[in-house]
Parts: structure tokens; C-alpha cells; sequence
């Protein structure tokens, strides 16, 4: 097994030395390639995230199948862009001392001076390890791989075993496997490929392993992507559309994997006041959505695991909350399924307010004023995402001002995702680095400087031996002065 | 062996007292000033870039004196090198750093309507910056630069082996910007980092930026993921210079040339510089040439043993002798080679064709001595790089437009300069970094506005438009509308609405 990792690397690295990955037309086609599998597959692909999570069909080609595809088409048409080198402009400061065109003016040297930032493919060797169990997922951050012209190894969380072996089943028959690989296995086969040396390291889970894949990656001087979770709050004021807002957080928070998603509403914070309000208005909205016994809707998928099930039974069962429960707590053991369930002000110190809770529970926090759920949230690490519902504008600017996370929505939840202009990914206890759109590119891409100078225009104060004459000049030039500029061409100080 | 290895041993040796505690109390002073807001507003970041131009201006001959006590540097050098540019890059950040806090907005597509897009940066909170003892104070300054504009609290960590410059700033830091949000911390990088580790009672962690050698970057980046803090390491590496005397030619661009590279071997801290050229490859038949060149130039340039730096100190001496102690090494110098261990100075030394497996072939010099390696053809050594690790930077001094296209597609390296060396430092509209070896994260101007931010996504909706198709219970018309809206094909999507398609 270690031989073939072994030399599965070493194959993938004399390809990339190869150049085989660079050319925009291979980057196209593989890009196409995943467009294709992902069309062309979407029934086995739904039929996996079925097996995995029970995930609905709807919820499967909403999160997973429209995104890879989006994903892919929005970088095919970007690609040459982001490929292209940009060019950048410098001042007469910058040393750029030229001689023959240059009247001394600043910024002339642009002539002479060519910068260029070619965003060229850092790595020769990516790894992607992910360990989320929203599968088809890992194929974002591959395309971004791909369009940059990397090699790289795939390996999805064995989690969610039927997709995974779908992943590594189908990505051969459409792409190029000698330099796009899948990897599949449990505990020891994650850790294993972190002893080998990458180029970069992507990485999607929790925040307890994201420490062990960066402290691996240490050892090599690795960079390194995280995307973590957190508990991402949600602050609902009073002032809001009460139908749309339970809505939109019922459907970030059940409606997409049940609560097993990093961005899922992980808690509510809202006055005391209103949250007799709100809540009735969450039960509406989750009979409509799940009917009146939702264990047996097939709209709501299952958690993924006995082991995470009995997590969140522990979780639910805790004595500091189970007396919390207003809404929901049924479960079945069989099916692996929990009903969407809402507690309302469990105690701060509580597992459930300290973990991330990844699942289908719900607490309520109550304040007095709304203003104090900025402090709440300050008091706990930095989460991947944060909501915010109400109307009052000066909020709004606390909220943005106040809240560090990774990205911020108002008014929704979860959408920001699937806009591929903003930037996705954590900060602090959330994770490091962001991706979609170009910002994958960009995350698997080294932009070196490249500076071309001319022969042209010596400037004599630059070298030894030093004087104070030398100096002079120096200081001159470095604060852009003019005289300073023509003094350096025209080769003061005089003599040596 | 790296270059710098040797100082976490030395320094353990010669350790003062553990500053943990002290750091962590510095810390917990520095968390409760960026939670305050106070690091936040412009006017704050401006005052304080304001507040280092000062320093930089009023105590310009403290700062040349204690360069000249670490590294015998020449005052010129110490401007042209260290003090003029951060004055040069305070003053641009000062111009630019209203434009780099705005919030850029971006594209929204129209099903999200009404909705606003933008990303916002924002400071990470409280920053850690380790510096090198080569450039001990515009590698601690720069990158505070970066840090105050983008509005975080910062520590410094200067070098230990420059000892009268981390004295300075420790002195006079203080006294021009603002004592509660910037600390100068001293010690051993590695009670520095143990000392940080202990900090496990926040998750808003220090971000870590380190300028030095490999072995201390990997302590650090170990010790930052216990609290998954973010890192940036600036490192060095084998910076090789291709000279293409075919296409440079003679006379004029070749002096200009020579010039050049003395420049960035010799004049350049005695070649203790990341960016510094670490060898030269060139055609075997121009070899002569260019080494006559460099001899009689170098006469000229360093007639005065004060005109170049000094190693730093007696352990980095020893290593770099021991570089000219291998037999086959020695007997391939042409030129110097004269060691004064009193006075801690080497003299410009250049070999010819060391032996590639040699200790002054495989690591990085990181001193003034020069190898020079010859090819048969000057596009041999685009093999020749590409086979040893990414180095900080490549230099080519050549005018052949397909050699040098080359070089940027088929090596690797932090950054290209074609015709000069060492001078893209200067420049803050191009990225500083390496890749690879010689590390990761860029910086300079408006790069290390951003290494120290976060640039955070906010998206803003409004009540009124509701798409029911997002929620359940689902059916194969929501699918269908889905299907159009992730293509933006709306006037699909509006004939599946109407039910005028088959689904």
C-alpha cells in the first residue's frame, strides 16, 4: 500500500515536470470532464448522497449537482483570464533608474521596467482531504486545482462511503487519471499521504483534525487551506418579515443535510420577547416543509453515522437541556433519522452551546436587547459564517463592524456560497485561506513577480564604494525627487 | 545543514530568562486594545505609519550606528537597503491604505435579487512578527507596515543575533506609535514560540509571520497549529543567476552587468540576504570573461574592507569557512578566500565549478562566497534549476526573449528578475514571497495589507422577493427551476414557473 502511494506520487509529479498539466486546452478538458460526469451521472450521483445521508433528490442537485456544474463553466470561461499574466506598474522610486527614454519623471520607467504577475501553477502535488460528508463538494475545490494546471489526489471522507466510491469509480472515465487521482480509505489512509511531501494542502473539516493536517504539513513547510466550521449563529431581531426569515433559516438549517453543514445556523439569538414569536412561526414553517411527523418525510435527510447519531442523542439527551426541548426530539434508531428539534435558552455552558452541533438541533438563546448578542458572539471563536435578520441599518453596521467570521449574509442564510465572486472560507477557529470561483484559482496558484529591467541608465550611487555624496543621491531618488533622479542618470557622484 | 540552524542552538545557550510570562501578559494587553476598536479607525493606522516616518527621520543615525554594531554596515548601504525603503513603503501605505480598507463590491447575479455583494477586509486581530538578523530592520518593520495599515495589534520578534537593532526598536517603538497596540518582545525564538503555545485560553490567536531560516519555520508552523493560526514564512534558498553572455555581450551591458551582480552578492550584506545570488551559472567558453570582470570591478567596489558588511557573528564564520574547507572546494577558489576571524570578515570570494554535491553546492551560502558553475549551453541550466529546490528568486541576466520566456514557464521560484537582482525588493507593487522551500505568503505594499487581513464576504438580502422553490416539499418543477436559475437562463425558468414546459 505505501509502495503504491509511493508510486502513485512519483507519477503524478513526473507529469506535472512534464508540463502536461500547464496547457490551458488540457485544464479545459478535464474542466469538461467533470462537467460531463457530473451531467451524465447526476441519477448515480443523487443515488450515492441517497445511500450516504438519505439526502433528497431536490437538495442533492441543488447543493452538490448545480454547484460542480456552475463551478465548472464559470471556470472554463475565466480560465484564460486568470491564466494571463498581469502587468503592474512602479514608480521612478522603485530603483528603476533608467537611463535613455527616461526624462527623470516619475513613472516613465514603466518602459523600461515590465512587471508581470503570471499566475503559474505552484503545485506540483495537491491534496485534498475531505472530510465533510457533503461529498461531491471535494469537486470544487478540484476544479479550482485543475483550472490552476496542478496535479492532485483527491481523497473524500470514507464518511460517506458510496459516494466516495463513486468519486473514485467515475473520475477516471472522464478525466485525466494519470494526473488527477482518488484515494479512498478510513483513519490511516488520511494520515499516511500527510508523511508525504505536497505542494499544498486543502483540507475541509473539523477543527480537531485540521490541527493534525497543519501540523503535518509543518513538517514540510507546507501552505495549507482549512476550511472548518464553527457554531454559526443566527441574531433574528424583531423588527423582521417573520414568515420569510423562519423560512430562510429553516431552510439553511434542515434543508440542507439536516444541520451536517458547516455553514448551517447553528443558534438562534433573539430577544426575550420575541422568541415566543419566532418560534411558532419555525413550527409553522417545518410542519409545511416536513409534514406533521417528519421522521417520515423523505424531504429531510438522515445523519450520516451510528457514531455521529449517538453524538447528537448525547447532545439531545444532556441534563442540562433535555428539559429544554419546545419542538421536535423524535428519533429513529433504524433509519439513523432526527426530527428537526428546537430547544429554547439551554445554559451557556452546556455541550450543546460549546461544540458545533453538525445535526438537526436548534437552541434559542434569549437576551434582553438584541445589541447584547454581539458581545455573545465576541465571547465565543470566530465561526465560518454569521446571520443577521432585521431591518434596522445601524445594527447592520455593528453587526459588520463587530463580527469577525468568515463570511457574513443579512436578511438569509447559507446563498453567500453560491455566489462565486465572494470569497468562502473561515478565519480564526474557522479555518485559514477561502476559495470558489477565483479564489480557487488563486489558492492553488503561486503568483510570481517577474520584473524585466533594462541595461540602460547606470546609476553609479547604487554601488560601492560609499560616500556621502553617494547618499545624498540615494535618499533623493528613494523619496522621488526629481533632481536626485537626473543626478543618479547622468552618473553622480562624479569619479569613483 | 541550513545556514541559520545554528542560532536555535547558540541561542539556547546564551537564553535569557523564559519571557513567557511576559509575553503572555502582553498578549492579554494587546487582545484588550484590538477589542476596544481602537486599531480599527483610519486615522489611527494613519497616525501610527505617521508615527514610524518620524522615528525613521529623527533617529536615522541610532538606526545606521546600531546596523553598523550588528553587521558593520555601511551607512549607504544600511539606507539604500533598509531604512530608505521602509521610508519609501510607509509612505505608500500612508497614500494608499484608504483605497485597500474600502469594501470592494461585486457581482450579484439577479435571482439573488435584491442583493448586495461585497467583501469587506478586515484585521485579523493580534499579529506575531519574527524577523532576520541580515536585515534586522526593515524585515521587522516592513511587515508592521502591512500589519498597523490593515488595522491590527502587532508584536515584534526581532532577532536575537542583532542585538542592537532589536535594542532600538525596543527603545524607540514605544516612544513613536502607539505602546498599547505595538510590543517589542526579546528572547530565544524558541522560548518565543513555546512561550505563544501556552496561550490556549483564546481562539483569536496571533497570525505568524517569520522571516528566517527552514528549521525555525517548521517549530514555528508546528507550534501555530495547536491554535490553527495562520502563518506566513519568508525563507530563503538557493538563488541562482543565469548569465547569458551570448546576449548581454560585451562592453557596456556587460560592465553594467557585473555591476549588478556585485551588487547583489557582495554589496548586499556580504551576500547574507534571502534574495541575494547564491551562484552564478554561465557558458563554459565565457567563463573567463565574466570572472576577469568580476575581479576588476570588485577592486574597484571594495578597494576599503568597510565597504562591505561583516559576517554576523563567530558561529555563521565558522560555517562559512567551513564551506572553503573541503579539499576539492579550496582548489577551486580563483579569487579571495582570505578569512579574518578577529574582525569577522571574509573577502569577496568566487570559486569555479565547486563539486555539485559539495556542502557549498547544496546549501545555501548565505555569505560572500561565489560559485561558479559552467554549462556547456546556457539553456542547460534551466535543467540545472529546476532540479534543485524553489529558490526565493531567479536571476537572469540575458536579452534573449525565448530564454527568458523559458525561465518564467519552467522554474519555479518566488519571484523573476531579468538583468538586475535584489532590486524587486524595493518594488511594492510586486509580490514578495517564496514557493515552496523558500516559504509562502506574500507581502509588500498592498500584498502585506492583505496578509494581515481577512477579507470577509457580506452579503446583504431583502424581504421581498421569496423564490418558494428553494424550500421544501420538493418536486420536479423546483428541480426544473433550478436547473435554469443556476444558469441564469431566466426565460426558462419563467416558462417552467408558468408551467408552460415540460418538466
Amino acid at each position: 500500500m505505501e509502495e503504491s502511494r509511493a508510486a502513485a506520487v512519483q507519477e503524478l509529479r513526473a507529469r506535472f515536470a512534464a508540463g502536461t498539466t500547464r496547457p490551458a486546452e488540457w485544464r479545459a478538458k478535464q474542466l469538461r470532464g467533470v462537467l460531463r460526469m457530473a451531467t451524465e451521472m447526476e441519477a448515480e450521483i443523487c443515488d450515492a448522497l441517497h445511500a450516504d445521508v438519505g439526502k433528497p433528490k431536490t437538495e442533492a442537485h441543488v447543493h452538490e449537482i448545480s454547484l460542480v456544474k456552475s463551478s465548472c463553466l464559470f471556470a472554463l470561461k475565466n480560465l484564460k483570464k486568470w491564466m494571463k499574466p498581469k502587468k503592474v506598474s512602479c514608480k521612478a522610486d522603485d530603483f528603476s533608474l533608467d537611463g535613455q527614454d527616461c526624462k527623470g519623471a516619475p513613472g516613465c520607467c514603466a518602459r523600461h521596467l515590465r512587471l508581470e504577475l503570471p499566475s503559474l501553477a505552484r503545485c506540483v502535488i495537491t491534496l485534498i482531504h475531505v472530510y465533510s460528508i457533503v461529498s461531491v463538494l471535494s469537486l470544487d475545490p478540484v476544479i479550482g486545482a485543475i483550472a490552476a494546471g496542478n496535479a492532485v489526489v483527491l481523497k473524500p471522507s470514507e464518511v460517506a462511503p458510496a459516494t466516495s466510491s463513486l468519486l473514485a469509480e467515475l473520475l477516471p472515465r472522464y478525466i485525466d487519471s494519470t494526473c488527477i487521482k482518488v484515494v479512498e480509505g478510513g483513519v490511516s489512509e488520511t494520515t499516511a499521504p500527510l508523511e508525504l511531501k505536497w505542494d499544498k494542502i486543502f483540507y475541509t473539516g473539523n477543527s480537531k483534525v485540521g490541527r493534525i493536517v497543519m501540523a503535518s504539513a509543518a513538517k514540510h513547510l507546507t501552505p495549507v487551506v482549512l476550511e472548518l466550521g464553527g457554531k454559526c449563529p443566527v441574531v433574528v431581531d424583531s423588527n423582521v418579515n417573520l414568515h420569510v426569515t423562519a423560512k430562510r433559516i429553516a431552510a439553511g438549517k434542515w434543508g440542507c443535510n439536516n444541520g451536517q453543514a458547516c455553514i448551517a445556523p447553528d443558534f438562534i439569538i433573539t430577544t426575550e420577547s420575541f422568541a415566543p414569536k419566532l418560534l411558532e412561526a419555525l413550527k409553522k414553517v417545518l410542519e409545511k416543509f416536513y409534514g406533521k411527523d417528519p421522521l417520515l418525510s423523505e424531504d429531510l435527510s438522515r445523519v450520516v453515522t451510528p457514531n455521529h447519531f449517538n453524538r447528537l442523542l448525547d447532545l439531545m439527551d444532556d441534563e442540562m437541556v433535555s428539559d429544554k426541548i419546545v419542538f421536535g426530539g423524535q428519533r429513529d434508531e433504524q433509519k439513523l433519522k432526527i426530527a428537526p428539534t428546537i430547544f429554547l435558552d439551554v445554559p451557556l455552558d452546556s455541550a450543546m452551546m460549546k461544540e458545533e452541533i453538525f445535526g438537526p438541533l436548534l437552541p434559542i438563546i434569549t437576551v434582553d436587547k438584541i445589541h447584547e448578542s454581539l458581545g455573545l458572539i465576541n465571547s465565543m471563536t470566530k465561526p465560518l459564517a454569521a446571520y443577521l435578520f432585521t431591518r434596522d441599518s445601524k445594527l447592520q453596521k455593528q453587526f459588520e463592524s463587530t463580527i469577525s467570521a468568515g463570511g457574513m449574509l443579512l436578511n438569509d442564510t447559507s446563498v453567500h456560497l453560491t455566489n462565486p465572486h465572494l470569497p468562502f472560507g473561515g478565519v480564526g477557529e474557522s479555518g485559514t485561506g477561502s476559495y470558489h470561483g477565483r479564489f480557487t484559482f488563486d489558492a492553488f496558484s503561486h503568483g510570481k513577480a517577474v520584473l524585466h529591467r533594462g541595461f540602460g541608465g547606470e546609476a553609479k550611487a547604487r554601488y560601492p564604494p560609499y560616500s556621502s555624496a553617494k547618499l545624498k543621491i540615494l535618499k533623493g531618488v528613494l523619496a522621488g525627487k526629481l533632481g536626485a533622479h537626473i543626478q543618479a542618470i547622468l552618473g553622480f557622484p562624479r569619479g569613483k | 545543514m541550513d545556514p541559520m540552524a545554528a542560532s536555535v542552538e547558540e541561542i539556547g545557550a546564551a537564553a535569557p530568562q523564559p519571557l513567557g510570562l511576559h509575553a503572555v501578559q502582553h498578549l492579554g494587553e494587546l487582545r484588550s486594545t484590538f477589542e476596544s476598536g481602537r486599531t480599527r479607525p483610519l486615522a489611527w493606522r494613519q497616525s501610527q505609519l505617521r508615527g514610524l516616518l518620524r522615528l525613521l527621520a529623527e533617529k536615522e543615525e541610532e538606526a545606521f550606528r546600531a546596523l553598523h554594531d550588528d553587521l558593520g554596515k555601511h551607512r549607504a548601504e544600511a539606507y539604500r537597503d533598509e531604512v530608505g525603503v521602509l521610508i519609501k513603503s510607509a509612505n505608500a501605505a500612508l497614500r494608499e491604505v484608504g483605497k485597500w480598507v474600502a469594501p470592494e463590491k461585486v457581482w450579484a447575479p439577479l435571482v439573488a435579487f435584491p442583493a448586495n455583494a461585497q467583501v469587506v477586509p478586515e484585521p485579523l486581530g493580534v499579529v506575531l512578527i519574527f524577523s532576520c538578523w541580515n536585515f534586522p530592520l526593515g524585515l521587522s518593520l516592513e511587515p508592521l507596515i502591512g500589519a498597523i495599515a490593515a488595522g491590527n495589534a502587532v508584536v515584534l520578534k526581532p532577532s536575537e543575533l542583532a542585538p542592537a537593532t532589536a535594542k532600538f526598536l525596543e527603545d524607540n517603538i514605544g516612544d513613536y506609535m502607539d505602546a498599547t497596540a505595538v510590543k517589542v518582545i526579546q528572547g530565544a525564538p524558541r522560548s518565543g514560540s513555546s512561550s505563544w503555545s501556552t496561550d490556549g485560553t483564546r481562539s483569536s490567536s496571533p497570525h505568524r509571520k517569520i522571516s528566517g531560516c527552514p528549521r525555525v519555520a517548521r517549530m514555528v508552523m508546528a507550534a501555530a497549529s495547536k491554535h490553527l493560526t495562520p502563518v506566513a514564512l519568508e525563507l530563503g534558498g538557493k538563488c541562482p543567476c543565469i548569465f547569458d553572455s551570448a546576449s548581454v555581450g560585451t562592453g557596456r551591458n556587460l560592465q553594467t552587468s557585473v555591476n549588478r551582480v556585485i551588487f547583489a552578492k557582495w554589496s548586499s550584506c556580504a551576500g547574507q540576504a534571502c534574495v541575494a545570488i547564491d551562484y552564478i551559472l554561465v557558458e563554459e567558453r565565457f567563463a573567463p570573461t565574466l570572472i576577469k570582470m568580476l575581479k576588476s570591478t570588485l577592486k574597484r567596489f571594495m578597494a576599503d574592507s568597510d565597504q562591505m558588511a561583516r559576517i554576523v557573528n563567530a558561529r555563521h564564520f565558522q560555517r562559512l569557512s567551513g564551506l572553503l574547507k573541503d579539499p576539492a572546494v579550496a582548489a577551486s577558489v580563483l579569487h579571495g578566500g582570505k578569512l579574518d576571524a578577529k574582525n569577522l570578515c571574509i573577502e569577496p570570494t568566487i570559486l569555479l565549478n565547486p563539486p555539485l554535491d559539495s556542502a557549498i553546492m547544496t546549501e545555501e551560502i548565505f555569505g560572500p562566497l561565489l560559485p561558479i558553475i559552467t554549462a556547456e549551453k546556457i539553456e542547460d541550466s534551466i535543467a540545472f534549476v529546476r532540479a534543485r529546490p524553489k529558490p526565493l528568486a531567479v536571476y537572469a541576466f540575458t536579452n534573449c526573449a525565448s530564454l527568458k520566456r523559458r525561465i518564467v514557464e519552467e522554474t519555479s521560484s518566488g519571484s523573476v528578475t531579468f538583468n538586475d537582482a535584489v532590486v524587486q525588493y524595493g518594488i511594492d507593487t510586486l509580490p514578495f514571497g517564496g514557493v515552496g522551500q523558500s516559504g509562502f505568503g506574500q507581502y509588500h505594499g498592498k500584498y502585506s495589507f492583505e496578509m494581515f487581513s481577512h477579507k470577509k464576504a457580506v452579503l446583504k438580502r431583502g424581504f421581498l422577493v421569496e423564490a418558494m422553490l428553494r424550500y421544501p416539499p420538493w418536486d420536479e418543477q423546483k428541480i426544473a427551476m433550478m436547473r435554469h436559475l443556476y444558469r441564469y437562463d431566466y426565460v426558462r425558468f419563467i416558462f417552467t414557473f408558468f408551467g408552460l414546459s415540460r418538466t
